[in-house]
């Protein structure tokens, strides 16, 4: 496929922009395996638009270096636009021409002729289901129809990297799902999709590796279990029968997993956070090794789950907030993840 | 809209993935577009812009209208005895002053065009780089032909009878035109730099207003006081009246030609580079 020397879609190395006072990208390094999804998850304000932009040479970096497919972002940045695609708030499409209209212009400006543009074009609105509203304006399209429309555009030619900047806020969740179909259409046919995202089920359903951005820097980095590992291995959660024996529960809970255990509201529910620390056990072995701690104390368990980390939860360890105040002050750490 | 449908049914059809992986296979990619061509297609879109949105020739047929009706009724009489007689006089003028009036949307559509978002996926595609600002330009040239011949005709109705005959007066247009695709480099540089839609129309009026009434279209500036003569004798627009009065009238009016075309070349030399700069940086 696309892959060149390093098998690299993108690296970008010390990536820096700055607006005025306010570093919004300050630091990002990136390594973008050709051929697959690659998630960048933050929330709003983390820095993913603007790197995007830096990366698809519409914004120019203020330090660091970036190659796309071994081609400078700077230097070479018409190289990089003949390979790259990007679909996001800022790259639309024209609402004033209709959807055939659209897709003509940009086959035509793509160097297609009249003929080939038309043709190309009649057959991506009928392949995303919009042949109905082809000779509309695109101002009346609707959300989910915008959204395929402007994805329709980016896949003109077929580019070796697809951008896809947030192509899921605001979209309800059945639009949503049609949206993650098509992605992954478009990455089994080798093209590599580099998502941004605020939506942490989204980068785990379509991406293979993850980068976490905060206040414009990656403060994590890794595949999914690596990223999740990194908060723990997962939680336990119990329901007792009897509420008076539930600190005695908690008590040996901790001593065996050598976790972190939490009453519920609940008055007989307990929570228990693993840690990988706690050996090398897996998560589910670790379970069953409490299951049966309690059982010889005579604790009678009525319920038991494990649940694995939502990303969520990698988010609030990672940066010590939740994931819609990125204005907020606190320390973070810049701890790499990935082994 | 008056259609009665509504495209916000939630029977969409749905996405075809396997019609889609098929297109998507093929990974052939066509020679990129000439500057020439991918200019024209940027032109074929300002046109069906107007085609879709028609309401915005307005500014190109009832304003120019209404700006030759106007100023040949309040000062005609006072200034050349008739409106008939002034109208000899005026018309070229009032012509120039109006398409260069007209020249400032340009910028207000490069900044739409930003805010709506499809400029940047202009930007994002390998082609010549100017090409899409001269693509603006060449769909506007088309709404200073318009703008011109509507008033011509309005003109002729009310009396102006050009010497130069009909191809006095194609030159005296293609000259206007000419100069006005020049100076709206000016706008399209105001259209990046500037923030808002508003914005951008406020620095235009600015610019276009005293630009415009401090020349020779209304009156012959012989009257007027010698400070203010300095900088009428030299505007751009002094001399892109007189050439084109001159043009309409019959003559050949060799140095204001000259004049004109050498402003305009200015305009392009100094706005064009600062233009594809913003561009680029943005």
């Amino acid at each position: 496929m696309s892959t060149q020397t390093s098998g690299l879609a993108i690296e970008t190395a010390g990536l820096v922009k700055t607006f005025g006072e306010t570093r919004a990208v300050d630091g990002v390094d990136l390594a973008v395996p050709a051929g697959t999804v690659y998630g960048v998850l933050g929330p709003n304000g983390a820095g993913k638009t603007t790197t995007v932009k830096m990366l698809a040479t519409l914004l120019r970096p203020d330090g660091g270096e970036a190659h796309v497919f071994g081609h400078d972002v700077v230097r070479e940045a018409d190289e990089v636009r003949g390979r790259v695609s990007l679909t996001g708030q800022y790259a639309s499409v024209d609402e004033d021409l209709t959807g055939t209209e659209n897709l003509v212009l940009l086959g035509r400006l793509l160097g297609h002729h009249k003929k080939a543009a038309r043709e190309r074009a009649g057959q991506l609105l009928e392949a995303f289901g919009l042949s109905e509203a082809a000779a509309k304006q695109v101002k009346h399209y609707s959300g989910g129809m915008r959204r395929r429309i402007d994805i329709a555009a980016s896949i003109l030619n077929t580019p070796d990297l697809l951008f896809l900047d947030e192509p899921t806020t605001g979209l309800d969740p059945r639009s949503r799902n049609q949206v993650w179909d098509i992605v992954r259409a478009v990455v089994a046919q080798g093209t590599t999709v580099l998502l941004t995202t605020q939506y942490l089920d989204e980068a785990d359903q379509l991406a293979s590796r993850i980068a976490v951005i905060d206040r414009g820097r990656v403060i994590a980095e890794g595949t999914k279990g690596e990223l999740k590992s990194s908060v723990g291995a997962g939680s336990v959660h119990l329901r007792l029968r009897d509420p008076e024996q539930r600190d005695l529960a908690a008590g040996l809970l901790r001593r065996a997993l050598d976790a972190q255990v939490q009453p519920e509201p609940d008055p007989v529910a307990l929570t228990a956070r693993l840690t990988t620390a706690a050996g090398d056990d897996s998560a589910a072995e670790q379970a069953s090794r409490a299951l049966g701690e309690l059982a010889r104390a005579g604790i009678t368990v009525d319920n038991f789950s494990l649940g694995q980390p939502s990303l969520d939860e990698v988010f609030l360890a990672l940066t010590g907030h939740d994931t819609h105040d990125s204005s907020d002050r606190s320390d973070d750490p810049k701890d790499e993840v990935a082994a | 809209m008056s259609t009665a449908t509504t495209t916000e049914s939630t029977e969409l059809a749905p996405v075809s993935t396997d019609s889609l992986a098929a297109l998507l296979v093929s990974k052939e990619r066509p020679p990129r577009p000439s500057a020439w061509s991918a200019s024209m297609t940027f032109g074929w879109r300002a046109i069906l812009k107007i085609k879709h949105v028609p309401e915005q020739l307005f500014d190109v047929t009832a304003f120019p209208i209404m700006m030759v009706l106007m100023y040949t009724y309040l000062f005609g009489g006072a200034l050349a005895g008739s409106p008939k007689e002034y109208i000899q006089f005026l018309l070229p003028g009032i012509l120039v002053m109006s398409v260069v009036m007209i020249t400032m949307y340009t910028g207000i559509s490069v900044n739409t065009d930003i805010e709506k978002g499809v400029f940047d996926r202009f930007r994002s595609l390998p082609i010549w780089r100017p090409s899409t600002m001269v693509g603006y330009l060449l769909g506007d040239a088309l709404r200073y032909t318009i703008a011109s011949i509507v008033m011509l005709t309005v003109g002729m109705i009310l009396g102006y009878r050009p010497d130069g005959g009909v191809a006095g007066v194609l030159a005296g247009i293609a000259l206007l035109v000419a100069f006005s695709f020049a100076f709206s480099w000016i706008w399209t540089m105001f259209g990046l730099m500037l923030r808002t839609e508003k914005s951008v129309m406020g620095v235009s009026m600015m610019v276009i207003f005293p630009l415009t009434f401090l020349s020779n279209v209304f009156v012959d500036p012989k009257t007027m006081p010698g400070w203010l003569q300095a900088f009428v004798n030299n505007s751009p627009i002094t001399h892109l009246a007189s050439a084109v009065r001159g043009l309409m009238g019959g003559d050949w009016p060799a140095a204001e030609v000259a004049w004109s075309l050498g402003w305009a070349g200015l305009f392009m030399l100094v706005f064009g580079p600062v233009t594809m700069r913003l561009y680029n940086r943005k």
